[in-house]
């Protein structure tokens, strides 16, 4: 037996030295430095991310070695993330994504979208799968410290509750104890907790993951009511038969800021998204238009010129872009008040949302940004 | 194992002549170090044995600790929480329906529990009804009578060829969503109303004295099968007639009824369910969600087991029935007593098998809404932002269900299987 047992150690010996040797490929791999002590060959360009807690640049870099945005987005919410007759991703969030993309590579096709159920956008952001997330998310203080960076609030959205019209409730405290439809995993299923617990009132819910399974429930009678974002319920009621057999209380449950969000680990990246978020909304308060473009290139008014690329700069190639980015995007995408009424104007294409607090600063609203200079 | 090693080496003692044998005699010096018994190491099967059995233990190893090491990597770099400290936190979000007091302000913990409670709960009535189901059409398709034998073939052929996922939509979005609403309820007397908020039926709630009651009947339960074992023994040791069975129904009956009165005041009242300003209030309620999902697993498993039985029934020898009937039982009889319990080595096994694939379906109730583990799991996901832990409490929850499922199973197994000498 004695044998065998040195015959096996032997054996052991010989496989451990064999593992080693194999972790000795480290060496080869002298431009990522954060590696992991014994990476397999071929693995190492994908070291950086592995590193990212330090690193900046890293999913700049990698976006820009892609070619290509992978964007966190939806196809099933009107007016935010939805598909044409084609079949062409558009809405609100996707364009949002699309601005990136144009200032990345000038070419608004340069998106991969990956569409995420309300539950899957958290660990998609924080496992870095997604370079982006711009899918209606609310921006809270213990997201921002669990999922990733929130840019800067692109619509500002109240949770509502909406109800039949032939119930005749208007207010939260006709629901005492009615059942209510929510989608699961999201701000909305909590606040309407909070409300229905603040008011003393009781209720029953009815979750889905599915967002379709929600709504399908409530017009199939299942629930009394159905809530979530004001924006969104206005976008469900729009595709719903008869839109106008449901009603939308005049009341605000929750404060919901919708808000594009990175991962962490990129000050680079983030700086980026927030500056393509600013400049939509700076080229709206200039006036730049994707019509009047190019003649603004003319303009002698300076920051126009400037968000242009024409004269002077805001940071362009710090953040590593183009000069021109700001015209490139504008003429592809339009400022926030084209891309919003794109979809939810007067004329928008999917429904008509008065813009309320979307408003710019200058108009009375909430929609302010930074200057880009 | 022969000769010890010194013992081989000494039986062969190597001589140094000059320079050139000294390297010859070096290389079989070498050899013979690598060698046992005179067999080479590399051809020695105890060694290779050995070899593959360490080769393969480092690989196992080896993976599982790149897999474990790579967690807990990435987890850092991405300032993941791998604690399980969170479940104390309070969970914010309702649930649509819990077999325990359950309410927001409650803690993600306790949250789990409702989930696993409710995943239980539809497993273990699945697992009984879909085994009924499923003896009853195994019955019917190897029935004589014609209509009946096709009316199961179709059953089974159709439900077993249809996704699960797609007949548990069709369950609740075709079938449950589909009745009046609730103020138009279907009426049937109990009361019972049926509408697309669900059932809800006349029940009995406890009352305070229900707990004290409880005692008596466990008391019954525990008494009366003592007594049967006990009868049955006597009567197949002596041969005296005991009626074992009566008996036991007897003291099964006798002492809850005892009780009842005995503990006072009644310990169960009626609960009738009444319409309030949305739902009815009171009463037994049975949820939509749970409804499609418990006759959705039932039916499909059911078309499983079916010919899980078939083939148990089938594998039992032809001259087994005809002897059976020739000492003079009945149909019901042959079944019970010469059929069945042989029938059962067959279909154990396999029936072991589908009840585990039951408890595991049950987590596409997330697609319908219903909060088994998996549903309160992947919210608790979102809510906490949490991933690695939940899913390795979600993991650990199904692996403990099903290795308890198949254990119970497997004792059984052991009872019913053939006897070798």
């Amino acid at each position: 037996m004695k044998r065998i047992t040195l015959s096996a150690l032997l054996a052991l010996l010989i496989l451990v030295s064999m593992v080693l040797a194999a972790c000795g490929t480290t060496e080869e791999c002298p431009e990522c430095p954060e590696c992991p002590t014994c990476p397999e060959a071929g693995e190492c360009p994908e070291c950086p991310e592995v590193g990212a807690a330090v690193g900046t640049g890293v999913i700049f870099d990698a976006v820009m070695a892609r070619g290509k945005v992978v964007c966190g987005s939806r196809t099933d919410l009107l007016g935010f993330g939805y598909l044409d007759e084609s079949g062409k991703n558009i809405g609100f969030d996707i364009d949002l994504c699309r601005a990136v993309a144009v200032a990345m590579f000038n070419d608004p096709e340069a998106v991969e979208f990956v569409f995420l159920t309300a539950a899957e956008r958290g660990p998609a952001l924080q496992t870095g799968e997604i370079d982006l997330l711009s899918r209606n998310v609310t921006w809270t203080s213990s997201r921002d410290s669990q999922w990733g960076n929130f840019t800067t609030v692109m619509f500002y959205d109240g949770q509502g509750m909406m109800v039949p019209v032939d119930t005749g409730f208007t207010q939260i405290e006709d629901l005492d104890g009615a059942t209510v439809c929510v989608t699961t995993g999201t701000t909305t299923e909590k606040n309407l907790a909070d409300n229905f617990r603040q008011r003393n009132l009781e209720f029953t819910a009815v979750t889905f993951e599915d967002t379709s399974a929600v709504y399908s429930a409530y017009v199939d009678g299942r629930c009394d009511a159905t809530t979530s974002d004001k924006s969104q319920l206005a976008a469900v009621r729009e595709g719903f038969a008869d839109p106008s057999a449901h009603f939308i209380m005049d009341l605000t449950m929750s404060k919901e800021p919708l808000t594009p969000a990175v991962p962490t680990g990129d000050d680079k990246w983030f700086d980026v998204v927030k500056t393509v978020m600013y400049l939509l909304i700076n080229a709206e308060e200039l006036g730049i238009t994707s019509q009047n473009v190019d003649e603004m290139m003319n303009s002698d008014n300076v920051p126009v010129r400037r968000l242009l690329g024409v004269e002077g700069s805001f940071g362009q190639e710090d953040l590593g872009l183009a000069v021109d980015f700001g015209a490139n995007v504008i003429r592809a995408v339009g400022n926030y008040g084209e891309v919003y009424d794109r979809y939810m104007g007067p004329n928008g294409d999917a429904f008509a949302l008065p813009r309320g607090p979307n408003k710019l600063w200058t108009d009375g609203g909430l929609i302010y940004a930074p200057p880009l200079r | 194992m022969g000769r010890p090693f010194h013992q081989a080496m000494r039986a062969k003692p190597v001589r140094y002549l000059d320079h050139k044998v000294n390297i010859m005699s070096q290389s079989s010096l070498v050899s013979r170090l690598l060698s046992r018994r005179g067999v080479p190491l590399w051809r020695d099967v105890v060694v290779l044995q050995w070899a593959a059995q360490i080769v393969s233990a480092v690989l196992v190893f080896g993976f599982l600790a790149f897999f474990f090491s790579n967690v807990m990597q990435a987890a850092e770099a991405r300032g993941l929480s791998l604690g399980f400290d969170f479940l104390d936190q309070a969970s914010g979000f309702p649930l649509g329906e819990s077999m325990i007091e359950y309410n927001p302000a409650r803690t993600f913990g306790y949250a789990f529990l409702v989930g696993i409670l409710n995943t239980l709960k539809v497993a273990l009535i699945g697992i009984v009804f879909a085994t009924l189901l499923g003896i009853a059409a195994a019955l019917a398709r190897l029935s004589s009578n014609w209509l009946v034998s096709k009316i199961a073939s179709v059953y089974i052929e159709i439900i077993r060829n249809v996704p699960l996922l797609v007949q548990l939509f069709f369950w609740y979005f075709a079938v449950f969503q589909q009745l009046p609403a609730v103020k138009d309820s279907i009426e049937i007397s109990g009361p019972i109303y049926i509408s697309q908020r669900g059932l809800y039926m006349v029940w009995a709630e406890p009352t305070s004295t229900f707990g004290y009651w409880m005692i008596f009947v466990t008391a019954g339960i525990v008494l009366s099968g003592m007594l049967n074992l006990f009868l049955t023994r006597y009567q197949i040791r002596t041969g005296h007639t005991t009626y074992s069975v009566t008996t036991a129904l007897i003291v099964l009956i006798a002492l809850p009824v005892a009780g009842w009165f005995l503990v006072g005041a009644s310990p169960l009242a009626k609960t009738v369910p009444v319409l309030a300003k949305f739902n009815y209030v009171g009463g037994l309620r049975l949820t939509p969600e749970f409804a499609s999902l418990l006759i959705g697993l039932v039916v499909y498993t059911g078309a499983f087991i079916a010919e899980v039985v078939r083939a148990g029934i089938l594998a039992v020898n032809k001259g087994q029935f005809e002897a059976a009937r020739a000492v003079g039982l009945n149909q019901m009889q042959v079944l019970r007593l010469v059929v069945f319990p042989q029938a059962l080595r067959v279909i154990i096994p396999p029936l072991i098998s589908q009840y585990l694939n039951l408890t595991k379906n049950s987590s596409l109730a997330i697609l319908i809404g219903y909060p088994d583990l998996f549903f309160v799991g992947r919210t608790i996901i979102n809510q906490a932002g949490r991933a690695v832990p939940v899913f390795l409490l979600i993991m650990a929850c199904y692996l403990f269900t099903s290795l308890t499922t198949s254990i119970i199973m497997n004792i059984y197994n052991r009872r019913v299987r053939l006897v070798e000498r």
